[in-house]
């Protein structure tokens, strides 16, 4: 019985091939969204785990001098002969033209366990040679691949070493870089017994783990971003796969009511729709996986490129399948066809055997279940506000923006009904009449697929609103940072004294850097000595100041204060701020600071040199005219003899930061596009479903003289109507999502607040973009029923139910 | 980076036993120096590092008793191997040297290893005046006015939850293995230099994790260093060094072969520092008894025989579970004799993995 039952419902696949191919389409596009999101945001989380770990960046504390430059040769073998388990690293970058590999130098002989990257595992290494000169250096076989500058020694291929690094003895690096002394050192975590605290030991400073880069945090928000993007796919995707299942439902209604007329019994009839749709979400859903790692594949190298420009992280541009991933993706697609499947089954189930497939009643029986759909929308809306205002953690602020999206997408067949209710009341005509009338009628039928429509549009907006937004903070970021044309370091206080008479007929100006380590407000934080020069003025941007705050500044009587500061400690503009117990001086503005976890404040040099007399001034930022600083940096280094990174060009690195923060737009754009087209599929198919059905509505509408061609502008007319009303919704879904992201999630997670940007002209490409989605889905449609022939009309006259 | 495989890499080039057998290493010592019959010494130079050789080592042993009676054992070894026959300079690591510190009591037995590479001063030798170090571990000559460099010397080793911290005083004069310091180690000919300080008296600490015990007792310092000591037929080792109650002393070892066979050799020391060397098979050392060793059978009980002394002997551990849980380990800890000469000694067993 089932066996017939289930050739029975087939049978309708084979009738409509396209009909199975569009529904196996639709699931697979949900799947390959969702899964190649996932897959990217799994593959960059894991390799940067992966790069975090080499070297134990992630486990162990660090030694590195004070003033930034290479830890003393002498200075890492007297803490080794005074018993301490600290391991010397080299590290840097070699670069020839465009060629560059960054060299990790290690010693493998004190390196701790926690620093083991798995270089050296399987075959064995001919440590002879890896131990002297010239040396091994181990990479990945992309990165041998690339262009690498010359002069190495020979190359062995070895897996999990990060992309565009290699890993090599501290003698070959020694060599290779030019550099005698130790970049830093780690620490063991477990020191021999009856030593003296390693602080005590040491003028070196001991950095712990996290606290390391102001980097991290930021990577952890370009992380935070691919998971709100990946949230936002599967809201779609969800909504793509019910209205899949639940029109290939619709479409088979007639189907099903004859097999129950025949006697098939509930029960069979149940199994057998479960089967099919069991096997077909299988099939769609692998082929969504091949898919959604096509896309994960095509746009890995974008975000590796980001990564590694903006955050040093180095992943692979590769993808590596994993299971999990997958499994993952596999299982959203099933539960969301099950989800969708078991609606279509209590239909079944409810369905009067003999009941006519009667679409206006259909229609208004919807009408009951759309005012509960804005019932729970509006309990939606409130739930999000409420989180959103009241929530104080980061999980609220995900579920904020989930109610948002679910109390969107639940409005819309209302909202749209209640326009389009209030717009016809107001038509002329018959023609006009009817035009509303139908439109209404369409509704439920199109309204899942509008809602995908709606949850892209948003997605859209406010994915693009946060990454234009995180753009504009980071070009801010880069500029308050790297202002200065170059940067120099001095070894010592006389060849900073030597280098500030070398510099001084040379550079606009010498603007020294000086810091501190002390607690703010019972935090770990860093005061910082500025003299007062344009620089300041024209780069930092003040988030609160009180008036001519730069000159009271100046005058030694005030501090400025980084956001991060002003947060956690509900400091404002004219609080006190202890900077030591002698020195308390008064909040003249609170200055933005992404990045930095830590808290921060700038006094004027000359009070920061009272405060701190021990800390030399040895390291200068240098004004110039922006052509002249590669000169100046190759004078630094050639006449002056300065060490090759004890000058850096900051102009360079920010260009080349920027190029390939650029390249999140790509990966963003790509992703924006994709599920705008995965909507626009959805569309599509509804559209088509609804085209066979809707015969009986328009045959005696052509019958009263109505020609096919006006017939077919109107529906694409509808199909724009409903499209741009869809876009008017979703603008506002969109920036309310944008604003939860910046505003509350930032915050929670970070500590700091990215300040939100409108870009409107993004708006009109989107609408446009929408309009062309609709305006392709409703062609297809739209077209036949142009070419339809008159005896199809005409059929429908005969075959009146 | 593995620095567990790499340390594996580094102990099969310093540890004898597995040397031959290491890719990229043939027997033929390419470029490094061979000992030379008859052996010739210059002291106090020779008790320094000599790079052009593949592998050397500062090897001691100590029997030692707390105040309470309580009988320990520690072992100091710093091990210098030569990836290249030439002094290291800076980041170079054609010298590369490696410590072993164990200290073993009837309960409990503790050890610990360091690494290092030459030219940079982390570790290292030098004769005159006398210091052989890695890290804060060392061995270093306290009085230069003494006959000989090694006359008096402290001892001082750290580990994660244990230290020692020892002064040694020659009551002896140095003695010479083999052919005058020409050891034979195979029927092949492979051979090393290696002399022996067997006559410390020792006094000093040991700081353990219940509180510092106060010491004294004998301890054993080898000298040795070769480019290919082992033939290819050998599969590790059994070592012993013995302080009877007379006063003498002997060394001797087994060397296992792959064909079941054993090389030995032995040094009969009297307590006035005259020397006997015995030939392959004078010797016999023969299992009594295993132990289940860190999940191996180690023999830890045997019966050692030297018919020309009239010995006859069988040694008991203090501690059957002193394994050394470095980057290659083995077994090595102080042992007590019965028979024909009681006394206290050392035993070292290599190759029971």
């Amino acid at each position: 019985m089932i066996q017939t039952a289930v050739s029975t419902l087939l049978s309708h696949w084979r009738r409509h091939p396209g009909q199975l191919a569009t529904l196996i389409a639709g699931l697979a596009l949900a799947t390959a969204l969702w899964s190649g999101v996932q897959a990217i945001n799994a593959e960059a989380r894991t390799s940067y785990a992966q790069a975090a770990a080499t070297l134990g960046q992630d486990s162990l504390d660090r030694l590195v001098s004070a003033s930034g430059r290479p830890v003393p040769l002498a200075e890492f073998v007297a803490l080794r002969r005074a018993g301490y388990l600290v391991s010397p690293v080299i590290s840097g970058e070699l670069r020839e033209g465009e060629a560059r590999l960054r060299l990790l130098g290690i010693d493998p002989l004190t390196a701790p366990p926690e620093a083991g990257a798995p270089a050296l595992q399987g075959e064995a290494l001919d440590l002879p040679t890896f131990f002297t000169a010239p040396g091994l250096l181990l990479m990945e076989e992309e990165t041998s691949l690339g262009s690498l500058p010359p002069g190495l020694p020979e190359i062995v291929l070895r897996e999990g070493i990060p992309p565009g690094a290699a890993l090599t003895d501290i003698g070959t690096a020694a060599r290779l870089m030019d550099q005698h002394d130790p970049s830093y050192l780690l620490v063991a975590r477990v020191q021999p017994a009856g030593l003296p605290p390693l602080e005590q030991a040491t003028d070196l400073r001991l950095e712990r783990p996290g606290a390391t880069t102001d980097i991290a945090s930021l990577t952890d928000s370009f992380h935070l971003n691919l998971t709100a993007f990946g949230l936002l796919s599967f809201a779609v995707g969800l909504f793509i796969v019910h209205a899949a299942i639940g029109l290939a439902f619709e479409q088979r209604r007639a189907t099903i009511r004859t097999l129950r007329a025949l006697g098939l019994p509930l029960r069979s009839l149940l199994v057998a729709i479960s089967l099919e749709l069991a096997v077909l979400t299988l099939f769609a859903g692998v082929l969504g996986l091949v898919l959604g790692y096509g896309i994960a594949a095509a746009l890995m190298p974008g975000v590796a490129g980001t990564l590694r420009g903006l955050y040093g992280a180095t992943i692979p541009g590769t993808l590596s399948f994993d299971p999990v991933w997958a499994a993952s993706a596999l299982g959203m697609t099933l539960a969301g066809a099950a989800l969708a499947g078991a609606q279509a089954l209590r239909r079944t189930a409810s369905m009067p055997i003999l009941a006519p497939a009667n679409p206006r009643a259909w229609a208004l029986a919807s009408a009951r279940s759309m005012r509960v759909q804005a019932l729970v929308a509006t309990a939606c809306f409130a739930t999000a506000l409420a989180l959103g205002v009241w929530g104080g953690s980061l999980l609220t602020g995900f579920a904020a923006l989930a109610g948002l999206l679910l109390g969107a997408a639940m409005i819309l067949p209302a909202s749209l009904g209640l326009v389009l209710h209030l717009t016809g009341r107001g038509a002329r005509g018959a023609l006009a009449q009817w035009l509303f009338a139908d439109t209404r009628q369409q509704l439920p039928g199109l309204s899942l697929a509008l809602m995908a429509l709606l949850l892209a549009l948003a997605a859209n907006i406010g994915v693009s609103t946060m990454v234009g937004s995180f753009r504009g903070t980071f070009i801010g970021w880069l500029d308050q940072r790297l202002a200065p044309e170059l940067y120099v370091t001095a070894a010592s206080l006389d060849e900073a004294a030597r280098l500030r008479a070398f510099l001084i007929p040379r550079a606009q100006a010498i603007l020294p850097i000086v810091s501190a380590e002390v607690p703010l407000s019972g935090r770990p934080g860093e005061v910082f000595g500025h003299i007062d020069h344009a620089t300041y003025r024209d780069h930092w941007p003040l988030l609160q100041a009180v008036p001519d705050a730069w000159d009271i500044m100046a005058s030694g009587q005030a501090v400025l204060i980084n956001e991060q500061l002003a947060r956690f400690a509900d400091l404002s503009l004219g609080d006190p701020l202890e900077i030591t117990p002698d020195l308390t001086l008064t909040i003249a503005g609170v200055y933005s600071d992404y990045g930095n976890p830590a808290a921060q404040a700038i006094v004027t040099l000359s009070r920061f040199a009272e405060t701190f007399p021990d800390v030399p001034q040895t390291r200068f930022a240098l004004r110039i005219a922006p052509e002249d600083a590669p000169m100046l940096a190759t004078a630094l280094r050639e006449d002056f003899g300065l060490p090759t990174d004890a000058v850096i060009n900051q102009t360079q690195i920010k260009r080349f930061s920027m190029e390939v923060f650029e390249q999140t737009f790509l990966i963003t754009g790509a992703l924006n596009v994709l599920t705008l087209g995965v909507a626009g599929f959805a569309l599509l198919t509804s559209l088509l479903t609804l085209a066979d059905m809707r015969l009986p509505q328009l045959a005696p509408v052509w019958a009263l003289g109505l020609t096919r061609a006006r017939l077919a502008w109107f529906e694409l007319a509808r199909s724009l109507i409903l499209a741009a009303l869809t876009f008017a919704l979703a603008l506002p879904v969109g920036l309310c999502l944008a604003w939860v992201l910046l505003a509350v999630v930032n915050v929670e997670a970070f500590g700091w607040r990215l300040p939100m940007t409108l870009f409107p002209a993004d708006w009109l490409r989107l609408f446009a973009l929408a309009l062309l989605a609709a305006a392709l889905a409703a062609a297809v449609p739209a077209l036949r029923l142009a070419r339809m022939p008159p005896t199809t009309l005409l059929k429908v006259f005969a075959h009146e139910r | 980076m593995n620095a567990r495989t790499l340390t594996l890499g580094l102990c099969l080039l310093a540890s004898p036993i597995w040397a031959q057998g290491f890719a990229g290493l043939g027997t033929a010592a390419d470029g490094f120096a061979l000992p030379q019959s008859p052996a010739l010494f210059n002291f106090p130079e020779d008790h320094g590092p000599h790079p052009a050789y593949r592998i050397e080592w500062w090897y001691l042993t100590a029997t030692l008793t707390g105040e309470d009676g309580a009988e320990y054992g520690v072992q100091w070894t710093l091990f210098r191997s030569a990836l290249a026959p030439r002094e290291a300079e800076g980041w170079d690591a054609s010298q590369l040297w490696m410590g072993h510190a164990g200290l073993t009591s009837s309960e409990a037995h503790f050890s610990a290893e360091r690494l290092a590479r030459g030219g940079i001063g982390q570790a290292g030798a030098r004769p005159a005046p006398f210091s052989a170090w890695i890290d804060d571990w060392a061995m270093t000559a306290i009085d230069p006015e003494a006959a000989d460099a090694l006359d008096a010397l402290t001892l001082t080793a750290r580990g994660t939850d244990f230290a020692y911290d020892l002064d040694l005083t020659a009551t002896g004069p140095l003695i010479f293995h083999g052919d005058g310091g020409y050891s034979v180690k195979s029927a092949e000919g492979q051979a090393s230099y290696y002399y022996s300080q067997p006559f410390y008296s020792v006094t000093g600490t040991l700081t353990l994790p219940d509180g510092p015990v106060a010491v004294t007792g004998n301890a054993w310092l080898d000298r040795e260093w070769s480019s290919q000591p082992l033939s290819e037929r050998q599969e590790g080792w059994d070592w012993v060094s013995l302080q009877f109650d007379s006063g003498a002393r002997l060394m001797g070892f087994t060397l296992r072969q792959t064909d079941g066979t054993a090389y030995t050799a032995a040094t009969w020391i009297e307590a006035d520092g005259s020397t006997q060397a015995y030939l392959d098979g004078a010797l016999t050392m023969t299992p009594l008894a295993v132990t289940d060793v860190a999940g191996r059978e180690v023999p830890t009980e045997w019966r050692i025989e030297l018919p020309d002394r009239g010995l006859d002997i069988t040694t008991l551990p203090l501690n059957p579970q002193a394994w050394m849980d470095v980057s290659v380990s083995y077994w090595e800890g102080p042992i007590r004799m019965t028979g024909t000469h009681p006394g206290r000694g050392y035993l070292e067993m290599t190759g029971y993995d």
